[in-house]
């Protein structure tokens, strides 16, 4: 390093020196653009800047997880578009998964009758555009009888084109006992588990650990629930005027929605489920066998953690395509990000705010999932020796 | 999400065509651009019949594409120069903004923002619009006011959103919104029976029910109009000669209404002896040249275009499905809000 020219023989150096010029080059294009953008917009008078998020909205949303009116601000109601975008998004992420278990394990299935169903799933959901199969499923929703003529699927259960209304529990003193007891249940049924674990791992001697820990989990909140008065009252849905007053309910919109996006994103987990597990050799199961242990704990304690390896990093971009997918809600009017954003950049006129916002807030979802799964692909990664 | 995509390609546009349109934001820039390229590129509806859609052949036609025409008529004496942009109502605020189109003629509100903040400027008013409601005739109701508790299917990209909102807040009445993007899948929601009422404005409800309903006494539009809807063609800020063209072509259809002027009669009017008449077809110079075109170019817009009557009646009136009346849209000797300024 004595002297610059022969510092840029240096690998090293020329590296960072490449490296620092791309970088000089990409953010000198985005200055470009911001600018330019900026510019432009001012030299034909359009306003600019995130001013409109403190005025009100004016607008109403049809369904929200937060109590939200029209005189809120716009910024609030983005957030209740961010909070029905992140709900469809969880639901749709349990109920694919777990759909895509079962028809992922169906594929390897001998049962003749489950394995061919279970192809015959993957090559139908995959194979056809989400956008179609939502309109599809909202279609079936719509077709359902209005609400004078609705179906009473269960007791105090209806289901009509304005979606499905059921009871809800009305709120007592109690139920916070019953909660605080569920909560310490909880907490002994994890450390039932420990116990087991610790007890089996010093003395080798196996532990009814399920049954206890199911014991120790349900009897705080059913002794809480007989000592505050077994307070059960429902609040149940009526028809009143347009529609049912009371209870809870979902919408038809939230329902297709949710129902397409898992449906069609099972499908590929299956996949990505089957060839992890068939990515461990059947040597594996085999000495299992020979070790003397059942199936269940081959499946659990060798086949398992092993595929996991093989699964995780694909099941990843699987839920980040599921969220990303959710702003396919538009389509079929769920009020998501998407749709709440539209409704802001048309009242507004600030269009590139809009967008801007809605690709942060994407962007920071995408990598929130990714930093979780990225966290459980450690923990389950085989520790090589 | 196609609207999505198209939003951000337009604001890439705005990003990008920074070297193409710096050097030329100055006045006169669209109307020498359009007269040098020679053709309109007017910013149309999707398909909205009666206001612009297209045919079976791909031939656009309505009371929006007809501002198009006349404008064209006006410019180069031929009305068929014009190059369609089909917007989604999100959309077409930033095609004009960013340059890609000339003239939006897609039935759009006048509102003080669009006029201030969004950089635009709007023409006279070619239709005077309302939102409504409309309902299951089976439903029974006479009001809106009757709509308590009401689902109501709604088209965003419109003011039509905050005008409910306001309407059952000034009102004290609760509703729960279905907000769907594309047209032809609200309508299916709404028909399905997924929503109370359908709100939007009266002429497009009546382009709906003439459209999707077999019999058109099954659903009816309550009498309430919740809102102003003057929809009007707008432009860009800062071309006052190009504004000044697409003010004046829609007046000269008004005026040759006033004057009883049609596409038959006009040739055998050149001869007439009303000076307003000579002056409004150019016998009489002096209007042309202070707009900058021919001076047949009212003959061109009424020879190829009609009046505003011909093109009322042909697109949303008696001549055509929606069957609308009058109504405001009447010139002022009528009762109505159509007006010209005296052309001299």
């Amino acid at each position: 390093m004595t002297n610059p020219v022969q510092a840029l023989n240096s690998a090293r150096v020329r590296g960072w020196l490449y490296q620092a010029l791309f970088l000089a080059c990409a953010l000198a294009v985005a200055w470009y653009l911001v600018s330019n953008t900026l510019t432009n917009l001012a030299t034909r008078g359009v306003a600019t800047g995130f001013g409109f998020l403190h005025r009100e909205a004016g607008f109403e949303i049809g369904e929200s997880l937060l109590s939200y009116s029209a005189s809120d601000t716009y910024l609030k109601a983005l957030v209740v578009g961010l909070l029905n975008t992140l709900a469809v998004s969880a639901a749709g992420v349990v109920l694919a998964t777990v759909l895509g278990v079962l028809i992922g394990i169906g594929r390897l299935s001998s049962n003749w009758m489950v394995n061919r169903f279970a192809t015959l799933y993957v090559e139908t959901v995959r194979n056809v555009p989400l956008l179609l199969q939502l309109v599809v499923w909202y279609t079936i929703l719509n077709r359902l009888p209005s609400p004078r003529e609705a179906l009473e699927v269960l007791p105090g259960i209806f289901l009509s084109n304005r979606g499905m209304k059921f009871p809800v529990l009305v709120e007592h003193a109690g139920h916070g006992w019953i909660l605080l007891a569920l909560v310490a249940g909880i907490a002994a049924a994890i450390a039932v588990v420990r116990f087991g674990r610790r007890r089996r791992e010093a003395t080798g001697k196996p532990f009814p650990t399920l049954p206890v820990a199911i014991a120790a989990l349900l009897l705080p909140p059913a002794l809480a629930f007989i000592v505050t008065g077994a307070p059960l009252a429902f609040d149940v849905p009526a028809l009143a005027g347009f529609n049912f007053e009371g209870g809870g309910s979902v919408t038809p919109e939230f329902t297709a929605l949710l129902i397409g996006l898992s449906v069609y994103t099972a499908g590929f987990i299956a996949e990505i489920v089957r060839s992890g597990i068939l990515a461990v050799p059947h040597g594996q199961t085999e000495a299992g066998l020979a070790l003397g242990l059942s199936p269940g704990k081959i499946l659990r304690l060798v086949i398992l953690p092993q595929a996991l390896r093989v699964i995780v990093p694909p099941l990843t971009s699987q839920y980040l395509n599921l969220t990303k997918n959710s702003s396919l809600a538009v389509a079929i009017g769920y009020p998501d990000l998407v749709s709440v954003s539209n409704t802001s950049a048309n009242q507004t006129g600030q269009v590139v705010e809009a967008v801007a916002m809605m690709m942060l807030v994407y962007l920071i979802i995408s990598l929130a999932i990714s930093g979780f799964m990225n966290w459980y692909n450690r923990r389950v990664a085989l520790v090589t020796r | 999400m196609k609207s999505h995509l198209s939003a951000l390609a337009i604001a890439a546009t705005l990003s990008v065509s920074a070297l193409a349109l710096s050097g030329t934001a100055q006045a006169g820039a669209t109307f020498d651009g359009v007269k040098q390229k020679g053709y309109v590129q007017c910013g149309v509806n999707l398909g909205l019949y009666g206001f612009s859609a297209p045919d079976d052949k791909g031939k656009w036609s309505g009371l929006d594409v007809d501002m198009c025409r006349a404008v064209a008529a006006a410019m180069f004496g031929d009305a068929e120069k014009v190059k369609y942009t089909p917007l989604s109502a999100q959309q077409r605020l930033p095609a004009l903004q960013s340059g890609e189109i000339d003239l939006l003629a897609r039935n759009t509100t006048r509102t003080l923002t669009r006029d201030t903040a969004n950089g635009l400027n709007f023409a006279p008013t070619n239709y005077y619009d309302g939102q409504g409601f409309m309902v299951s005739a089976k439903l029974g109701l006479k009001s809106a006011k009757q709509l308590n508790g009401a689902t109501v299917c709604v088209l965003p990209g419109t003011t039509t959103e905050q005008n409910v909102s306001d309407y059952f807040r000034a009102n004290k009445m609760t509703f729960k919104p279905v907000v769907i993007e594309k047209n032809e899948e609200l309508n299916k929601a709404f028909f399905a029976g997924r929503c109370d009422a359908l709100t939007s404005d009266a002429s497009q409800l009546a382009a709906i029910r003439a459209a999707e309903v077999q019999n058109p006494n099954d659903y009816v539009i309550l009498p309430e109009l919740i809102s102003k809807e003057p929809l009007s063609p707008a432009v860009r800020q800062g071309d006052e000669e190009w504004m000044n063209l697409v003010t004046w072509a829609f007046y000269a259809m008004v005026q040759a209404e006033e004057k009883g002027l049609t596409s038959e009669n006009v040739d055998a009017a050149m001869t007439s002896a009303d000076p307003d008449v000579k002056r409004l077809l150019g016998v009489t110079a002096g209007n042309g040249k202070a707009l900058g075109v021919e001076e047949n170019w009212a003959y061109a817009i009424i020879k190829q275009v009609g009046n505003y009557a011909q093109s009322y009646e042909r697109n949303v009136g008696t001549g055509s499905k929606l069957k609308m009346p009058r109504g405001q849209n009447a010139l002022y000797t009528e009762g109505g809000l159509m007006y010209a300024p005296p052309m001299k």
